[in-house]
């Protein structure tokens, strides 16, 4: 099989490349790719193989999506400080924005075009997803960003509902039966690479002075503004960056699964986002990528585990349970390890090393 | 010299409060200028006013002859107007040079794409602003803290902190709030030095508010007094020492 070989040619190339930095040092890769590379070499070849099978990949796929959510909801509540409940709102525009326009295209495309600028027009769509969502996001926070702690997650959480209305009541992209019939463009490689580059672009906006920017707003409002940091620029600018990410991921997660459905994303949705964001660690990206993986398989696990439970012992639960388990972990981690799995801290991976050169 | 700030009748109410009363004065260029008086006399409040926290009730603050009452904080932070806090404001969970990086973050160029994709541009502006902090932080002798997270910093480098972070905006005029607070007498004696090499060495305008009176009469070149939100004395050091409307405010009526 072609996919077959083209796998194993990524893996040799990744093997090269990595024996090529170690020779040369520091410099010519940087490490976060060289291990990326690896990373997907090794699942695509775990994948092609069958070790892992389509199930599994379906999770991983989800994982990756959830990184994105996980991450840029960090970058909101974790980086600047300001609290949100509403992340799949913005999650939810990017589907529905880059769903109906792939939808759209495709609907009256011929097969042979399609097989030429899919790839391209899916792209297209994600980002334009993600702008949409930017849009909504810079629209939301600017009046709200003012209102601060309980007051914005009151307003962040009733906009991610009235969202979650408006697209249970529009007809033309299908009411509550959702938006049906989105063509499968997702796949481990555009979605990998989009979550590379989500991580990517975070790490560098966070170790930039923008994001310094930001953590400053956090740690203290007042000296920032006083440090001559304009914070309600920068909250609004978080804010819309975070709901950027969000919308890709929203709009990854229409084309892997066909459909956007309104009950996708809800507020227990963005409950599942805000776990991971905490469990990870405020504003450390690496706590969230590793809390996304492992709440995501969790999730999986739980709903398999409670069908069991029903189905063989007959112990009449239903998946609403694993919400009540996802409480008692975000209690246990409150209770034994506030700053969550990382605090602030980042794997090596991921700083930027100024120093250097 | 001429005028760097001016308050022209600035008063300030909280509700019926009356916080600041009718306040005139004119801070001249190159000054260390020292604002005292009794606690809850208005003093802070007058910072806030100058800085943009609050916006007075009545009255108007120039800054070199343009009007800045009203102003968003930051706004008068890059018109030049910088200033530290009596209760200590750091970014604790920041590096100390951080801290002081943060303050440069208003006058960078790049724009945001190219921090995101940290195109060389930003790369050699970041390390323009590294070089500069570290600069900063060594003449304050902070160099050796830089990578060290702000909050595990004792009390007395958390205030030289404070105004080297104040100082990265590059102003040209420093408010210090009670800058000698909670310091013991070698620290005080060290921050005198420090607050004459700020004006000396970066020619920076100095406006301090402080009890201490040792600190007041050792570097201040020129005091005003005031209790109640309003005037009592203002001039020199020597004058205003002297002056028995002061010393009735500070130590009571004689003989009581």
């Amino acid at each position: 099989m072609g996919n077959l070989r083209s796998s194993r040619l990524v893996t040799v190339v990744a093997f090269a490349l990595s024996a090529w930095r170690s020779r040369r040092g520091n410099l010519p890769l940087p490490r976060l790719l060289t291990v990326a590379v690896l990373l997907y070499a090794v699942i695509q070849l775990l994948s092609r193989t069958g070790i892992l099978n389509g199930y599994f990949m379906i999770i991983i796929n989800r994982s990756l999506v959830f990184v994105i959510l996980a991450v840029s909801l960090n970058l909101i509540n974790g980086i600047a400080g300001q609290f949100s409940l509403g992340h799949m709102g913005f999650a939810a525009v990017g589907a529905y924005v880059s769903g109906s326009i792939t939808t759209l295209i495709f609907m009256y495309t011929s097969e042979q075009v399609a097989s030429i600028g899919g790839n391209i027009v899916f792209v297209i769509a994600i980002i334009v997803g993600g702008l949409a969502a930017a849009v909504v996001g810079f629209l939301i926070g600017f009046p709200s960003l003012r209102l601060k702690g309980d007051y914005l997650a009151i307003v962040t959480l009733g906009f991610g509902e009235i969202i979650r209305t408006i697209l249970n009541n529009i007809s033309v992209v299908g009411g509550p039966r959702g938006l049906l019939g989105i063509p499968k463009f997702s796949n481990f490689t555009n979605i990998f690479v989009f979550t590379f580059l989500t991580i990517v672009a975070l790490r560098n906006l966070v170790q930039s002075s923008y994001g310094r920017a930001l953590l400053s707003i956090r740690e203290n409002e007042m000296a920032a503004e006083l440090a001559g940091v304009n914070t309600t620029r920068g909250k609004v600018m978080g804010f819309a960056i975070g709901a950027f990410f969000a919308g890709v991921a929203g709009g990854l997660l229409a084309h892997l699964l066909q459909i956007a459905h309104p009950t996708q994303y809800g507020f227990y949705a963005s409950a599942l986002v805000l776990i991971m964001v905490y469990a990870g660690g405020m504003g450390s990206l690496t706590g969230s990528i590793i809390a996304a993986f492992f709440l995501t398989f969790l999730t999986e696990a739980l709903r398999v585990g409670i069908d069991q439970l029903r189905d063989r012992v007959g112990i009449p639960v239903g998946t609403e349970w694993t919400m009540v388990i996802y409480a008692l972990l975000l209690i246990l981690v409150m209770l034994f390890r506030t700053d969550g799995l990382m605090g602030m801290r980042e794997a090596k991976l991921l700083v930027i090393d100024e120093r250097k050169k | 010299m001429s005028v760097l700030l001016s308050i022209q009748g600035m008063s300030h109410y909280f509700g019926g409060l009356k916080a600041v009363s009718n306040f005139n004065f004119d801070v001249p260029e190159g000054v260390i200028y020292g604002l005292i008086g009794p606690n809850g006399s208005g003093k802070t409040t007058a910072f806030n006013l100058i800085t943009g926290i609050y916006r007075p009730t009545e009255g108007r603050v120039f800054f070199q002859d343009r009007e800045i009452t009203g102003h968003k904080p930051f706004r008068i932070v890059h018109q030049g107007i910088a200033r530290t806090f009596q209760n200590l404001r750091i970014f604790g969970n920041m590096t100390v040079l951080d801290n002081v990086r943060v303050a440069r973050h208003f006058r960078v160029r790049s724009g945001l794409v190219s921090s995101l994709l940290r195109l060389p541009s930003f790369v050699r502006e970041e390390r323009e602003v590294r070089d500069e902090a570290m600069r900063l932080l060594d003449i304050m002798h902070l160099g050796g803290r830089a990578e060290e997270q702000a909050k595990n910093l004792p009390y007395g480098e958390l205030r030289r902190l404070e105004i080297v972070r104040a100082l990265a905006t590059k102003p040209k005029l420093i408010l210090l709030d009670e800058p000698a607070a909670g310091m013991n007498p070698k620290e005080v004696a060290d921050l005198m030095e420090l607050i004459k090499r700020v004006r000396d060495d970066f020619k920076v305008t100095v406006f301090l508010i402080e009890h201490h009176m040792k600190v007041v009469m050792g570097i201040c070149e020129r005091i005003k007094v005031i209790d109640f939100g309003e005037t009592i004395a203002e001039g020199i050091p020597a004058e205003v020492g002297r002056d028995p409307k002061v010393l009735e405010a500070y130590l009571g009526r004689r003989g009581a």
